[in-house]
């Protein structure tokens, strides 16, 4: 049982300030994904909660006891690092054995362990070597195996995939999915790729500028953004915004078309690229740049003199030049303030 | 010949040019280099009849005369032994101030710094013979005149800041991340550091070590001002040596660049490594 609670939690280096007040639980076995672009403070949290940065205000709980003030080996952690840290002067084994033996573990359980999340990871037959002679994906897993060994309460990883060539951190993505639901930890994982924090995560919690924008699973934050950053930043290609105007009574003209919407002084029109369709009225688009991707058509146009994607049928060939129309699935528009640039419903 | 093959045959000149100038440059550093060396270990293993003898055989002869003669005189053995406890002294002492003050710079951020960096090179910007004649004094007036000791904290002071920044350099090649896996894996600092850091930089550690006993063996000045009985080699020969036969110089100039020669060459790799250009 590891709940984390992240309470108030800030942190400032001199005058810059990393994180405002974050508050967060993560319940037990959740995989957290933090997301962000980087420089957004989601390193720094993770860091808090592993105890290698000391929080400027705020508490960080782990299954309800108070760490904050504890070094990282007395809080039940164990972290994959981005550049996997796994220490050159030991072999495979020894590497995954190192915090067994800070433990004192008896020998026969330490090999149990080091075998055990060995054949898990699939480096049984690299016990014996130095980390000199593994790659990059290879020394991937001989981090994660030693995290878990050490059969910890929670898993903190930072951007344990980045370094991996593309093919392989797609192979990694699922496998670690599947170990760590097995392990039946709770999981905090760093990343600045939509696409892993959308296929790995239970939760995601969005981060820009220090703060959490933010936290939902996966199809709430990608359906319902609860700020424009978020639909900004997560889908590819992201949502299109267009400026609205007020017709009064909760309806507003956009593009030329009038669409109903929430009741508030000024707001602004998104929706994503996907939930757009051809048809006999709609946004007025002029094409300026089709790519057939095969399962379907991007198009990039322009409406009212904004940029503007559509995901389309592949069977739709427009030309650059001509102009669509492109109805909006009604249900799936969504408004934003211009000013708090949150949700407006 | 068609007129495109006119600049490309210049171009080839200049290139051959090039390669010629660089070619001698590097001759001429070698010989710079290596001609004294040469002509020190000729001189020092032949004959003492064939020492003033010209010209000189590429091969000396191996002729041990002069330099079983020189291990022979009277007090050499002494002042080599002297010599090697200085070093020792002193490659203790730089290992034990430098290496943590090498680590503190690279994994610390504390005030002054900057400040800190700058005067640990300062130190070697005072002149030893300024120094010598307050030093002297003070030593005589605590007893550590005419003493290892001594000798080997003045020594350490020369050392020092070649420790502490090749440790900077080394111990900043190493991740920090492999540090803080350790502790998240249970381990405290100081065992972090022990089970992991230590591991790493020992070989480096080693080479700064003996590049500071290099420095200590060499030093001749604080060493001829501040003993008298107690004299290290450097300080032994440079006072018995202007009176003695040339052949006996040679002899002594080989005992002394010998194992200096040897040690600089085991370290080489992390000497670079202090001024930046190793491979990491």
């Amino acid at each position: 049982m590891a709940v984390i609670e992240i309470r108030g939690v800030a942190k400032s280096f001199g005058a810059f300030t990393a994180l405002h007040s974050i508050d967060l639980t993560i319940a037990d076995q959740e995989f957290m994904v933090l997301l962000g672009a980087s420089g957004c403070g989601k390193t720094t949290l993770l860091r808090i909660v592993a105890g290698l940065e000391t929080p400027s205000a705020g508490e960080v709980w782990i299954g309800g006891r108070r760490v904050d003030h504890l070094p990282p080996r007395d809080r039940g952690i164990a972290m994959v690092f981005q550049n996997y840290a796994v220490f050159p002067h030991l072999t495979v084994f020894e590497n995954i054995a190192f915090g067994l033996r800070m433990k004192k573990l008896p020998q026969a359980e330490v090999d149990r362990r080091v075998t055990r999340t060995a054949e898990l990871m699939h480096i049984g037959q690299l016990l014996k070597r130095y980390s000199g002679q593994l790659s990059g994906g290879q020394r991937q897993r001989v981090a994660v195996a030693r995290a878990l060994a050490m059969e910890p309460d929670v898993i903190l990883m930072d951007e344990p995939l980045s370094n991996l060539d593309a093919l392989l951190r797609l192979e990694m993505r699922a496998e670690l999915k599947g170990v760590l639901a097995a392990s039946k930890t709770t999981t905090i994982y760093v990343t600045h790729d939509q696409v892993e924090a959308m296929s790995l995560a239970d939760r995601i919690s969005v981060m820009n500028g220090g703060r959490i924008v933010q936290a939902a699973d996966p199809v709430e934050v990608y359906r319902n953004p609860a700020a424009r950053f978020v639909g900004s930043f997560i889908g590819n290609p992201p949502m299109n915004f267009l400026p609205a105007a007020p017709l009064g009574a909760g309806r507003w003209q956009v593009a030329g078309q009038s669409f109903a919407g929430p009741v508030a002084p000024a707001a602004e029109f998104a929706i994503r690229p996907e939930d757009l369709h051809p048809a006999e009225t709609g946004l007025a688009a002029e094409v300026r740049v089709v790519e057939p991707l095969g399962p379907h058509t991007l198009i990039t146009c322009t409406v009212a003199g904004q940029p503007f994607r559509a995901i389309l049928e592949s069977t739709a060939t427009p030309r650059p030049g001509d102009v669509l129309h492109l109805a909006p699935v009604p249900d799936r528009i969504r408004w934003f303030d211009p000013e708090t640039q949150k949700a407006l419903t | 010949m068609t007129d495109a093959a006119i600049p490309a045959q210049g171009a080839a000149t200049i290139r051959r040019a090039g390669n010629r100038v660089f070619i001698a440059g590097t001759v001429l550093l070698v010989v710079w280099v290596l001609a004294p060396i040469w002509l020190l270990f000729v001189n020092a293993l032949s004959a003492p009849s064939e020492v003033t003898g010209f010209p000189k055989s590429f091969v000396p002869s191996f002729d041990f005369a002069s330099l079983s003669f020189f291990f022979g005189f009277a007090g050499v053995t002494k002042a080599l032994w002297n010599s090697v406890q200085v070093a020792a002294v002193t490659m203790v002492l730089s290992i034990a101030i430098g290496a943590p003050a090498g680590y503190a710079l690279s994994r610390f951020d504390f005030p002054g710094k900057e400040a800190f960096r700058f005067l640990v090179v300062m130190t070697r910007a005072f002149p030893l013979p300024l120094l010598a004649l307050p030093l002297a004094v003070m030593f005589i007036r605590t007893g550590l005149d005419d003493t290892i000791l001594g000798l080997a904290l003045v020594h350490t002071t020369l050392a020092l800041p070649f420790a502490v920044l090749i440790t900077f350099s080394l111990f900043s090649g190493i991740p920090v991340e492999l540090e803080e896996a350790a502790w998240t894996l249970g381990c405290t600092r100081p065992q972090a550091f022990f089970k992991v850091i230590l591991p790493l930089a020992a070989p480096g550690i080693a080479a700064s070590a003996v590049f500071a006993f290099v420095i200590s063996w060499n030093e001749v000045f604080a060493a001829a001002v501040l003993t008298i009985q107690n004299r290290t080699l450097t300080a032994f020969l440079l006072q018995s040596l202007d009176v003695s036969p040339l052949h006996l110089k040679f002899a002594g100039g080989a005992a002394l660049v010998l194992p200096a020669l040897i040690f600089i060459f085991a370290v080489r790799k992390y000497l670079f490594a202090m001024w930046g250009i190793a491979n990491r």
